[in-house]
């Protein structure tokens, strides 16, 4: 047995990857030889903690001191005051992580962590995605063998429509209810699928856990399996996620080899297989029946429903399809029993869900709260609110799917049925936070450009509505808005959100209809008053000098590329719109506040 | 994997290696690795108990440094901490020592008197 005083575990998630995790490790390899602690120290490379703002993370155990921002000759110290003599190297680490005494803060009692409740994430960043032993020993594949060995398949379908949970990939339907679906459908040949196609822009959960729990998937569709009938899964996941299919494959190759797939599993007669498909990066494969078309070989477009998967997927037959971090609850379900479960969250909402925090925010990570957690506490307490001290204006849920929330609706406990009355959605679980700087209508336009990108094309509200959706928004945010724009917006998503085939249609006009119904008077402005109140879209935005402030110092008319800004020195210049590009590069430079746009 | 025994026992052997990043309450040796430490032979020390704790299958034993305690003379300095009991320092440690430290204390929850720091006080003041 190897025992070692200490662990080191490095951060080899995507976001700490692209920071340079991957060379710390290497240094960390070579400096624990020079020293001679590799008998005493162990470095391990685990998924994302979902602090991603402050990586490149390492998190150094007995001590749980969390170091962040990590150079490669931060390093150096760390080695050499730490694991050599033992002393935490304060300056290293993470500055919530330090109390006002000067102890370290447990891990938990950070302000990021404290909040949350890691269920779906538990053993991102603890364990070695790539080592199933360590998957082993925080109890994996022990659902697997108490469902095969102690419960009927009824009970294990009993189990999971018990305790509540509900699809994590955004739509919400109860996961119970869908296995009890594909379990009753009468065929010899079943399914089970993984939907890991994440597309929402700033949504990364998905690749979180794979990245950093991949057998945990593995297991719980096993599980599924069993439950539904099905000896054969497809694990769907976009091939721009290099990472999280390399230890998805290693984990797969694992589980073979332990048994824990194949034939035979833990004794019985219970067998099951994986094989991985990669997705194209088309938005719409996220869309069920468009999945099932992408894994079939054929062009991924959507079919309309009914007949659903659970009675005619894959290749015909009845298949369960879950989303990645609904798999990721599963097999908690089973071991600590559905009324654990059932006991977190809200009455409609069960148990936790993971939000990828980004845009205008300054904890930028993963985070995972029980349900019903409001938007205020995920915002503030835990994303540490908007950074530079800028006002917080609204927060996009669901991704392209979803809508803007404005500060008003900020104590809203965040569940599936309190989003939708609000007008957006949970999605997979992006949340995109915005501050005073931000246009809504040009929020709105870039999401519609987004799903206008994406469309599959084959139904009409959604091919043309979309397109002719952002003409409008288009128009508006170059001033050339006119009056009936706003109802001609409102008339058309109406009729997309009613007629469109499929998901991605249906709720593409959301972030317009939500923006209209919170933001309408940035609208009006953009229309009527010809200026963007948040001073983004450039067309309505006019430069002028404010004499009473300028000095005359001439410092703008040498640094405009167009020698549009003309005056005498000490005394006040002017600018001429007409040749005026906005391109702001006067305001950057002036000293004295005298420049300003609106 | 035929049976649960098989997974249990996988289990069992990789928890004493992920052990550390668990929550757990359980027995921490802290060996004062500073520079004074580890000039008075604090390493060969540490290497000791671990030795020790691994080969007698002590899974929640922690062994841990930490810097200067602030008495270099009485180096190596070793503190061992039970679960709810008050923290007990072993002074001028060395590695043949380890081994009845382990047993007596660590395992029985005997402290080894005579290489307290309160044996050494005593001895100083005769």
């Amino acid at each position: 047995m190897e025992l070692f005083r200490s662990h080191v575990l490095i951060c080899a998630g995507t976001g700490c990857t692209s920071s340079g995790s991957a060379q710390l490790y290497d240094r960390f390899e070579e400096l624990l030889a020079q020293n001679n602690l590799e008998k005493e120290v162990k470095l391990v490379k685990t998924g994302c903690f979902g602090l991603c703002e402050a990586g490149p993370i390492v998190i150094v155990y007995p001590e749980g001191a969390f170091y962040s921002r990590i150079t490669k000759a931060d390093v150096d110290t760390i080695v050499s005051e730490h694991l050599v003599k033992g002393r935490v190297v304060a300056k290293l680490l993470h500055k919530d992580s330090i109390e006002e005494t000067g102890n370290i803060r447990a891990l938990d009692d950070i302000q990021f962590y404290k909040k949350q409740k890691r269920i779906a994430l538990r053993n991102c960043g603890v364990i070695n995605p790539e080592n199933i032993d360590e998957y082993i020993a925080f109890d994996g594949y022990k659902a697997l063998c108490k469902v095969l060995t102690e419960m009927s398949r009824e009970e294990v379908i009993d189990q999971i429509k018990k305790s509540g949970l509900r699809g994590r990939g955004g739509g919400g339907f109860s996961t119970g209810m869908k296995w009890q679906f594909t379990y009753n459908t009468p065929n010899e040949k079943k399914y089970v699928a993984c939907n890991a196609d994440e597309g929402d822009p700033g949504a990364f959960m998905d690749r979180s856990v794979l990245e950093g729990d991949p057998h945990t998937i593995i297991e719980a569709m096993a599980i599924a399996g069993y439950a539904v009938g099905a000896d054969q899964g497809y694990i769907y996941v976009r091939a721009e996620y290099p990472i999280a299919v390399k230890r998805l494959e290693i984990a797969i190759e694992q589980a073979r080899e332990y048994g824990l797939l194949g034939e035979g599993i833990f004794g019985t007669d219970f067998k099951f297989d994986l094989d991985i498909r990669l997705g194209a990066g088309a938005f719409v494969c996220g869309e069920e029946t468009a999945l099932i078309a992408s894994i079939e070989g054929e062009r991924g477009e959507p079919r309309p429903r009914p007949p659903f998967p659970a009675v005619k997927g894959l290749f015909g037959k009845p298949t369960l399809l879950n989303n990645v971090e609904t798999y990721a609850n599963v097999c908690q379900i089973i071991l600590n029993g559905a009324d654990w479960f059932a006991d977190m969250g809200t009455e409609k909402s069960k148990g936790t869900k993971v939000f990828a925090l980004g845009g205008k925010i300054n904890n930028t990570g993963l985070v995972e709260v029980p349900m019903g957690t409001s938007l205020k506490e995920i915002i503030y307490d835990i994303g540490g609110g908007c950074p530079n001290g800028k006002k917080f204006k609204a927060v996009q849920t669901g991704g392209p799917s979803g809508g803007c929330l404005p500060d008003e609706l900020i104590d809203t406990p965040v569940d599936y049925d309190n989003l939708i009355a609000a007008g957006s959605m949970m999605g997979s679980g992006g949340m995109i936070v915005m501050d005073e700087d931000n246009c809504m209508v040009d929020i709105a336009r870039f999401f519609l450009d987004f799903t206008v990108d994406e469309s599959c094309g084959k139904c009409t509200p959604c091919r043309v509505g979309t397109r002719r959706m952002l003409e409008i928004l288009d128009r508006i945010t170059e001033g050339k808005g006119k009056d009936g724009d706003i109802e001609r917006l409102e008339s058309l998503a109406y009729n997309i959100k009613n007629t469109a085939l499929c998901g991605l249609g249906q709720t593409a006009p959301n972030p317009v209809i939500s923006t209209l119904k919170y933001f309408r008077h940035e609208y009006e402005a953009h229309i009527y008053d010809q200026t963007c109140p948040a001073g983004v879209c450039t067309n309505l935005l006019q430069y002028s000098i404010i004499p009473e402030k300028c000095k005359g110092c001439t410092l703008c008319t040498r640094v405009c590329p167009v020698g549009a800004i003309s005056g005498n020195l000490k005394e006040p210049h002017v600018i001429d719109k007409s040749k005026c590009i906005k391109c702001g590069a006067c305001i950057e430079k002036c000293k004295f506040g005298a420049i300003i746009k609106k | 994997m035929k049976s649960f025994a098989e997974l249990e026992a996988i289990r069992q052997k990789t928890l004493d290696q992920v052990n550390l990043r668990r929550e757990h309450e359980g027995t921490r040796v802290v060996v004062g690795m500073a520079t004074c430490g580890i000039a008075a032979g604090a390493r060969p020390v540490m290497l000791a108990f671990l030795d020790e704790v691994s080969k007698r299958g002590l899974l929640d034993v922690t062994v841990a440094q930490t810097g200067c305690i602030g008495m270099c003379r009485l180096e190596p300095m070793v503190e061992i901490t039970l679960p709810g009991q008050p923290k007990v320092t072993y002074v001028k440690v060395t590695p043949e020592m380890v081994s009845r430290i382990v047993t007596e204390h660590v395992v029985n929850g005997r402290v080894v008197d005579e290489y307290t720091i309160g044996a050494a006080d005593a001895e100083d003041q005769k």
